[in-house]
């Protein structure tokens, strides 16, 4: 692949692409599972999904869109999904975790009737469900490297208020955070990111990608930098050896990398379990 | 005459028809360890709310440093440790330090990062409550009481005139929850940080503050700690509505206003 790489412009697309994604899915994702919050990504990522199927419909219907990017519309779908479950975990105060299912039910939903509308996409959509590594164009590059910018002046910028916000909600709005405006910025981030690493993990699987790196890095890491440290080295180990597999077999990418991912985890966890610390975190242990 | 850090002024609050607290008034000044008590349901909580300028009292006025509480914006001067901390999540990967620091961010302030003197301060309020050989290590790995210790630290990293308890040893058993408390007096004594704690034992926290407010939806009463000692248990039992039965650990107490 290391020679194909410098030849073929579809392969270095997708592998720098993968390397910019390997690095902000996992960031990003690391303050949606200490928050409790994971399958947000899961909701948002088939909220993408109407958003693609809806522009790829549209496409057959509309010459506008017949040019169009789909993956534009998957992340303006995506953004508002993020919004909507944001105004519903307001509505729902003391059911919050509902909003996830009512967001995820809408995507499948109306992403079900586009599809059907449409009489199917064929192999269109199977990469936009699992990724493909000729899919991802030089515009798609830009994309993802315009949106890394902004994660990463997002995270430097605002890193105090987001830890301070995950750790401790309560004690962030009464020392005056204005968390608000903090979380709806990352939840529209987190969409646009989602709605874009699409093209290369796959709709079903870019929720993988923001959560797996995190869950066997909060294993190990004993402090917050460590955890993020650690779920960018998972995320990157996972897109880089995933694609290799996908290029060599011919396969999807995103099911290579996420597989990778699992593996990473289960690494982890029997590396833990041999060296003798416990799984679960020693809760209540009197020092 | 001392500038009030707090002072509620006929403060009225419902939620929706219910009335939750009615004509609350309290002044607390500098230096002064108020205890506030109540049975559960009788506003506590509310009140610390509306002190914290979460909740917007229907009727009345209240002032945090001499200034109504819809202009004060340093509210790094208030220190606050809520009830929920006994129910964070105790895998979260942070250190004591991070978490200790965070009680930094709002007076930091936006797009600021944390400096040298940040972690400084930090470690000092880890000092401040014999925990700073803990620093490295993770929150979620030390017991009930360390980790209240821990989240008096962040509160106290900012350097606040007033902290504002709310329940702190729920769930910390008795030994520890013992020698919580002395670490508060010493706090208020050593360092004269104003203290509203909000508590179920009685006995202990009347026997620790200066001052005692006993709440149940209106205040019943408001004062120095021997004119709360006068006070016999039906009156308590009177305002808490079930029989309650005082018994004080400390004897010869002096402090009054």
């Amino acid at each position: 692949m290391i020679d194909a790489l410098f030849t073929y412009e579809f392969l270095q697309n997708a592998f720098f692409s993968g390397l910019i994604i390997g690095v902000i899915a996992p960031m990003l994702g690391l303050f949606i599972v200490v928050r409790r919050l994971a399958l947000i990504a899961d909701a948002l990522s088939h909220v993408s999904l109407a958003g693609i199927a809806g522009s790829l419909y549209l496409s057959q219907q509309v010459l506008f869109f017949a040019g169009l990017n789909p993956i534009y519309l998957g992340m303006a779908a995506a953004v508002g999904g993020s919004l909507l479950i944001e105004r519903l975990r307001r509505v729902y105060r003391n059911f919050e975790e509902l909003a996830i299912p009512i967001i995820l039910s809408a995507g499948i939903g109306f992403g079900a009737i586009f599809i059907s509308l449409a009489k199917g996409f064929g192999a269109d959509l199977v990469g936009y469900l699992f990724g493909s590594v000729s899919a991802v164009s030089r515009q798609d590059l830009l994309v993802v490297s315009i949106l890394a910018v902004g994660v990463f002046a997002f995270i430097y910028l605002f890193y105090k208020e987001l830890f301070t916000l995950s750790f401790d909600a309560d004690y962030s709005q009464a020392s005056g955070i204005k968390g608000r405006w903090i979380q709806m910025f990352f939840m529209v981030l987190t969409a646009l990111v989602i709605g874009a690493s699409m093209r290369i993990v796959g709709i079903l699987l870019v929720s993988s990608l923001m959560t797996l790196p995190v869950a066997a890095a909060i294993q190990v890491a004993k402090s917050f930098k460590s955890a993020m440290l650690l779920s960018i080295l998972f995320g990157e180990v996972s897109v880089v050896t995933g694609l290799f597999a996908a290029y060599h077999l011919d396969i999807a990418p995103g099911g290579t990398i996420v597989v990778t991912a699992i593996v990473i985890l289960l690494l982890v966890l029997m590396g833990k379990r041999l060296t003798g610390q416990s799984t679960v975190r020693r809760k209540g242990e009197v020092l | 005459m001392q500038e009030s850090l707090v002072k509620l002024t006929d403060v009225t609050f419902n939620y929706g028809n219910s009335s939750v607290l009615k004509d609350i008034t309290l002044s607390v000044k500098p230096g002064e360890f108020w205890a506030l008590i109540g049975p559960n349901g009788s506003g506590k909580s509310t009140l610390i709310k509306i002190l914290l300028g979460l909740l917007k009292p229907n009727k009345g006025s209240v002032e945090l440093f001499g200034e109504p509480i819809s202009s004060v914006s340093h509210k790094e001067r208030i220190g606050y440790v809520s009830q929920k901390s006994n129910s964070f999540n105790s895998g979260f990967p942070a250190t004591v330090l991070e978490v200790v620091r965070s009680g930094l961010t709002k007076k930091t302030g936006l797009l600021k990062r944390f400096s040298k003197a940040d972690t400084e301060a930090a470690m000092n309020a880890l000092l401040e409550v014999d925990m700073r050989e803990f620093a490295d290590r993770n929150i979620g790995e030390l017991s009930g009481g360390q980790q209240q210790r821990v989240f008096i630290a962040r509160a106290l990293a900012a350097k606040p005139e007033l902290l504002i308890m709310d329940e702190p040893t729920v769930g910390v058993d008795q030994q520890n929850s013992a020698s919580f408390y002395s670490m508060l007096e010493k706090l208020n004594r050593d360092n004269g940080i104003a203290i509203i704690l909000v508590s179920h034992e009685i006995d202990l926290v009347t026997d620790l503050a200066s001052h005692v407010a006993c709440l149940n939806r209106t205040m019943h009463f408001h004062g120095g700690r021997r004119d709360f000692a006068k006070l016999n248990d039906n009156d308590l039992s009177r305002w808490y509505g079930h029989s309650v039965r005082l018994v004080h650990q400390k004897e010869g107490d002096t402090s009054n206003d």
